[in-house]
């Protein structure tokens, strides 16, 4: 038994190490991305007729455009771009999920209002609701946002809700409530610390989605304007070049963009094995 | 018996749906009066020069634009119970004519991918469970985390470079050949043309239930009545023929019914890439465009589209659940 306890322990350890490795060398990536894209000038992608259309090389790792801008740096600035959209919808809606979520637990009214607010918005195809809110709100970056956060929040809701159903039944909140503590010492003291690592999580994976649809809703033409590298931007503009055969215009800006998606995918998923290890 | 409860459990949601359907308009409907187009305007179009201060005066009242927001509602409400769903500013036809002709377009699009899509991962699934921890495992779990991180868009890109301008095996979009009368367009012709969108969708769409499936027969191997098989001497496929297949395949039919909205998405993103003439290139065109009166019933098409695949998805659950089916609860 105590054998068994302790073998137990250090495989914990190991694979613990492991994670952290693993969330090092993502955040060093993020890092890359995120930092590196802010560092971009307007000197480096701007239009040089003399490199216009060449195909990757050392000097333009990425190609050239038919401007002569170079690829490399305007894929670095739009992940940049995409990744300060994601960060602010990401966070609105995590901030919604939150307050629903909080909502929810209060009552059942509430709790079936936050349910029928889930189940419409889950009714209309997100592309579908982002394309009419982008559309209302007159497109550019206001609009991605918006739609963004007014879309993502019910996954994380719906996880946050079971969450504090299962924590308002535990005996020291009862035990808080019968020694008449108000509601929000409740919410800051037993709710907010134990949600803190589903928020944490449910935040990061919400990137994924949403850089996604902010690439998906500037490609079809909703989103942000066509002066800024977006990849949403890039990759439509590269479908007027395909017939001259510029591919590394479509392949190195999506590659990129899987790239940064996958990251912030994996390292929600690391995070949440690092908090609630099985 | 099993029939009537699958009644009661239709009439129910369809219940429930009509309420939703009734939140979505209104939603729609306010969010659309919010919006800063102006109706006028975005009516006339180009002719917004022409048209003297006193005739858009008179088409702003014709059109009742000037009533109050909740008359205008219940006017459209009234309008869209008796299946008048406006005209079209792009098309300059009937919305409901639009989106009967482009449903069909999206239909057959939707309806190859879906199937090719179900059929390749529940196959790709299937061979992950039962090889869990191997290498083949692996690889088909990569392949589905990547494609769960890419963009249906790029990936439509890629298949059109590789296999339309390289390969010069398909057309590079629309939906039927160019300067070809319509009558004289023949079923080749559109298979070829629908060939690579619905490539794209099926290669995004399998990630979803090719990672329910894998789990789905995971649980299932992981069950007695396989270890008694597995102890009579049953092995690959006979094991998965007597007992895998017919517990995992109405799990993943059905979750890749409610599947329904992102197919949906995705077919809104292929068809744009390939100028494919369907809902998906009508609601963009709709949104870029100005033009409410389609998109508004593009959106409560979509929502319907949704609902009917839930609907199906929970009916299938209904009937492969005993529990349901003895009438235990619903």
């Amino acid at each position: 038994m105590k054998y068994h306890s302790i073998s137990f322990g250090t495989r914990m350890a190991i694979s613990r190490k492991g994670l952290l490795l693993k969330l090092l060398g993502l955040l060093s990536l993020f890092l890359i991305f995120v930092i590196g894209g802010s560092f971009i000038g307007e000197e480096q992608i701007e239009a040089n007729m003399s490199q216009k259309n060449l195909g990757p090389s050392i000097r333009h790792l990425f190609g050239t455009d038919w401007l002569g801008r170079d690829m490399f740096f305007r894929t670095l600035s739009g992940l940049h771009l995409s990744f300060r959209v994601g960060l602010f919808s990401a966070a609105i809606s995590t901030l919604i999920a939150l307050i629903l979520s909080l909502l929810s637990s209060y009552n059942k009214y509430f709790d079936a209002m936050v349910t029928i607010l889930i189940d419409l918005l889950l009714s209309i195809p997100h592309l579908v609701t982002l394309i009419l809110i982008a559309f209302v709100l007159g497109g550019g970056v206001k609009g991605v946002v918006v739609g963004i956060a007014l879309t993502h929040w019910p996954s994380l809701t719906r996880v946050l809700r079971a969450e504090l159903m299962q924590m308002k039944t535990a005996e020291y909140v009862q035990i808080s409530k019968k020694l008449g503590k108000s509601r929000i010492w409740m919410v800051r003291n037993h709710f907010l610390p134990q949600i803190l690592p589903q928020l944490l999580v449910g935040f990061i994976l919400l990137f994924p989605h949403a850089i996604l649809h902010e690439s998906a809703i500037t490609f079809l033409g909703f989103g942000l304007s066509p002066e800024q590298p977006a990849i949403g931007i890039i990759l439509a503009e590269s479908m007027k070049y395909l017939t001259a055969g510029m591919w590394w215009l479509v392949l190195f800006p999506g590659l990129s963009l899987i790239l940064m998606v996958a990251m912030f995918e994996a390292m929600g998923n690391n995070f949440r094995k690092m908090f609630n290890p099985q | 018996m099993l029939a009537f409860h699958i009644g009661k459990f239709i009439l129910k949601r369809t219940l429930k749906f009509v309420t939703l359907l009734f939140a979505v308009v209104v939603l729609t409907f306010m969010l659309v009066s919010l919006s800063p187009v102006d109706p006028i305007q975005s009516y006339l179009g180009a002719e917004m020069m022409v048209v003297s201060e006193e005739q858009k005066e008179e088409i702003a009242e014709y059109y009742g634009v000037n009533q109050p927001k909740l008359q205008q509602f219940f006017k459209w409400l009234k309008m869209f119970l008796q299946g008048d769903l406006g005209t079209s500013l792009v098309y300059r036809q009937d919305v409901l004519s639009i989106i009967q002709e482009k449903f069909v377009a999206s239909f057959a699009l939707m309806a190859l991918s879906w199937s090719m899509a179900g059929i390749l991962g529940y196959a790709l699934g299937v061979i992950a469970g039962m090889n869990k921890g191997t290498f083949a495992d692996r690889a088909i779990k990569l392949y589905c985390f990547v494609l769960a991180s890419t963009p249906t868009f790029w990936i439509a890109i890629l298949l059109l470079i590789v296999f339309s301008l390289w390969l010069g095996l398909f057309p590079i979009g629309l939906g039927t050949p160019i300067g070809v009368v319509s009558e004289q367009v023949t079923w080749l012709d559109r298979l070829k043309h629908i060939l690579l969108p619905a490539a794209t969708l099926s290669v995004i769409g399998v990630s979803n239930i090719t990672l329910h499936t894998r789990q789905k027969v995971i649980d299932v191997l992981d069950s007695e009545f396989i270890r008694f098989a597995r102890a009579k001497g049953e092995e690959g496929f006979t094991l998965f023929k007597r007992h895998v297949f017919r517990n995992t395949l109405f799990p993943a039919i059905s979750v890749h019914f409610a599947s329904f909205g992102e197919l949906f998405g995705g077919a809104i993103l292929a068809e744009q890439v390939f100028s494919y003439p369907g809902l998906g290139l009508a609601i963009v065109q709709a949104g870029l465009n100005s033009d409410v009166p389609l998109m508004m019933g593009i959106v409560v098409f979509s929502t319907f589209f949704v609902f009917i695949g839930n609907l199906l998805a929970d009916v299938l659950y209904t009937m492969i659940d005993l529990r349901m089916k003895n009438g235990e609860a619903i």
